[in-house]
């Protein structure tokens, strides 16, 4: 999945993020976002990794990273440690979303989260029109195998968010190359139009 | 086979020709007493180049030697990193400066319990004062002023190697740009003194070990020190990866012999492993050498535990662990990167997924050679950034 994800969603984490602050990048893959955070803006990152090839590669660039496990390991991590705290297309991967969401508010001041947005319209009339589990470009597996447990819309996390009294500092609906900035009054239509939601909470 | 009196004469007249810094500098040590004029035993691979930039210290493991690489001159058998270190290699000795000094305590050379005791003229035995990881390090110090050093590309070590390393890190915050400590722990468990102990009982059980004064005769308790190494050597391997080297497997021989000789070929393996070890290593040394790693606690030594051992660092941490390391376990280094962590220290760590259990970090694991060789280059590039500005 982290393969095919969206180059222009790495571009509009990096723009979400003040220059020369402290970064968690929780399941950094192979290190690119982390690489561009700090060649661009001078942003000091670690990064938290499962995958062990991924670790490496990010050895290899120079790129602090942690082999571990974010469902499980992120009491490690101080309070208030890090300025953001990035989880980018894993939320709905964990066993307990709303348990790892809180220990990414307990480290970072801020948190950046994307998901990949189940409320597209594309995967919207897949299951409605077909009757079958949605596989997209931004939902690459089918359901069987899929990592996702937890598959959620942008208008359900921000909902979620409001529940929870999370503060929504920014959130930005992404599709290929358009942004826009999604709020409550347009909600609806950005859940129908964007393949990905990126969200500020903090 | 050598006696192995005539065996010892010969090892120390080859020991005459390493090489070996004189330590003036009196160094007091945690027991309280104080050594001076002590000689420290090294060696280097590699070249010091003329920014003196390219420096790795090596620090090494209970059973090692400053012989990394090549032919141990002392054996004749290869170093006991020489998967690691060498040309080409994940520590690249055409590029990179390698310096490992025997520690003290050890019987490499450095001032041990078989030197000669200056007060009775005779070996120190148990008169070797009680030496720990700390005064080990402080010992080497003195190595990077020798080589005009101010700071180290990198500092690394397996096992008690890895903890020497902490304890460098700890005491002298500034002298080297990354560390990578390999299969550590910041303080020994319950289980790994209980183990230290066990070996330790089986030298002093010996009836040649005769209180430490054996060497007064030329003689060593090979018996008990050849079961030490037993015990060592079953905790280097792990559960699986034992039983898939020799299983129920019978050593050259048919059936059962129904008597007790070695008749399985792991009984033959550590029998062999004893043997050969009580060759090159001094049973006193393994007494104090284990009793350092005992002594070991890093968060005792600093009010506020291991988050404040390592306040300030500005040292870029690699820890790297075995997936079926008993002795040292993935929890054990983990330990340690919490606490790099809490104090906001740049740390890497890397879980090697091996049925090999300890011993991993000297045997040709290609992922953990991949990962040592990226993290070492890559800091090498950063250091010269760093001077350059």
């Amino acid at each position: 999945m982290k393969n095919l994800k969206m180059k222009k969603e790495f571009k509009v984490i990096a723009d979400l993020l003040k220059n020369n602050t402290r970064v968690l990048d929780v399941g950094c893959g192979d290190g690119s976002l982390m690489n561009l955070l700090n060649r661009d803006k001078n942003i000091e990152v670690r990064g938290l990794e499962l995958n062990q090839d991924n670790v490496q590669q990010c050895i290899n660039k120079g790129l602090p990273v942690i082999q571990g496990n974010a469902e499980t390991e992120l009491h490690q991590f101080p309070n208030q440690s890090f300025d953001y705290v990035i989880l980018s297309q894993t939320l709905q991967a964990f066993y307990e979303p709303e348990k790892v969401l809180k220990e990414l508010l307990r480290i970072g001041k801020s948190v950046v989260i994307s998901i990949p947005n189940f409320g597209y319209w594309k995967v919207r009339t897949k299951l409605l029109f077909f009757g079958e589990m949605p596989v997209t470009k931004t939902l690459p597996n089918t359901w069987y195998n899929t990592p996702n447990l937890h598959m959620c819309t942008i208008k359900d996390l921000f909902n979620f968010c409001d529940e929870k009294n999370m503060n929504i500092k920014k959130a930005i609906g992404v599709n290929e190359d358009k942004t826009s900035l999604i709020k409550r009054s347009n909600l609806e239509i950005k859940n129908l139009f964007s393949k990905l939601g990126i969200f500020l909470i903090g | 086979m050598p006696s192995l009196a005539g065996l010892f004469f010969w090892m120390s007249a080859k020991l005459e020709n390493i090489k070996r810094l004189d330590v003036s500098e009196p160094l007091k040590l945690d027991c309280g007493k104080t050594i001076s004029n002590f000689p420290l035993a090294y060696e280097t691979y590699g070249a010091l180049n003329d920014n003196k930039d390219n420096a790795i210290l090596v620090f090494h493991a209970l059973t090692g030697d400053q012989f990394v690489t090549g032919i141990n001159p002392i054996t004749n058998k290869e170093g006991w990193w020489v998967t690691a270190v060498g040309p080409g290699k994940a520590i690249d000795t055409n590029k990179y400066f390698v310096i490992c000094a025997n520690v003290i305590g050890g019987c490499m050379g450095s001032l041990g319990p078989r030197n000669i005791n200056p007060d009775t003229n005779k070996p120190y035995g148990l008169e070797f004062p009680v030496i720990t990881i700390k005064d080990m390090v402080r010992a080497q110090q003195s190595l990077l002023d020798h080589f005009g050093i101010k700071k180290l590309l990198c500092a690394t070590g397996g096992s008690m190697g890895g903890m020497q390393l902490l304890q460098f890190c700890a005491t002298f915050p500034d002298k080297t740009f990354s560390a990578i400590p390999i299969a550590c722990s910041s303080s020994h468990s319950a289980q790994n003194i209980a183990l230290n102990e066990l070996a330790r009982q089986a030298i002093m059980a010996d009836p040649v070990w005769d209180n430490g004064k054996y060497a007064l005769k030329n003689v060593q308790p090979k018996n008990g020190l050849a079961v030490a190494r037993m015990v060592g050597h079953i905790s280097y391997l792990s559960e699986k990866g034992m039983q898939e080297k020799f299983g129920r497997k019978l050593q050259e021989k048919a059936d059962y012999e129904f008597s007790f000789n070695a008749d399985f070929q792991v009984e033959s393996y550590l029998r062999h492993q004893g043997y050969a070890f009580v060759e090159r290593f001094d049973a006193n040394s393994i007494l104090y050498i284990t009793r350092a790693m005992d002594y070991f606690d890093l968060s005792k030594q600093f009010k506020g535990g291991l988050v404040e051992a390592f306040k300030n660092q500005k040292t870029k941490f690699l820890i790297i662990s075995f997936s079926s390391d008993w002795l040292y376990t993935t929890k054990d280094n983990k330990d340690i990167v919490i606490a790099l962590n809490a104090s906001g220290a740049d740390v890497s760590y890397s879980e090697i997924i091996t049925d090999k259990g300890h011993d991993s970090f000297l045997l040709n694991e290609p992922e953990f050679l991949k990962t040592l060789k990226g993290f070492i280059n890559t800091m090498y590039e950063k250091f010269k950034n760093e001077k350059r500005i």
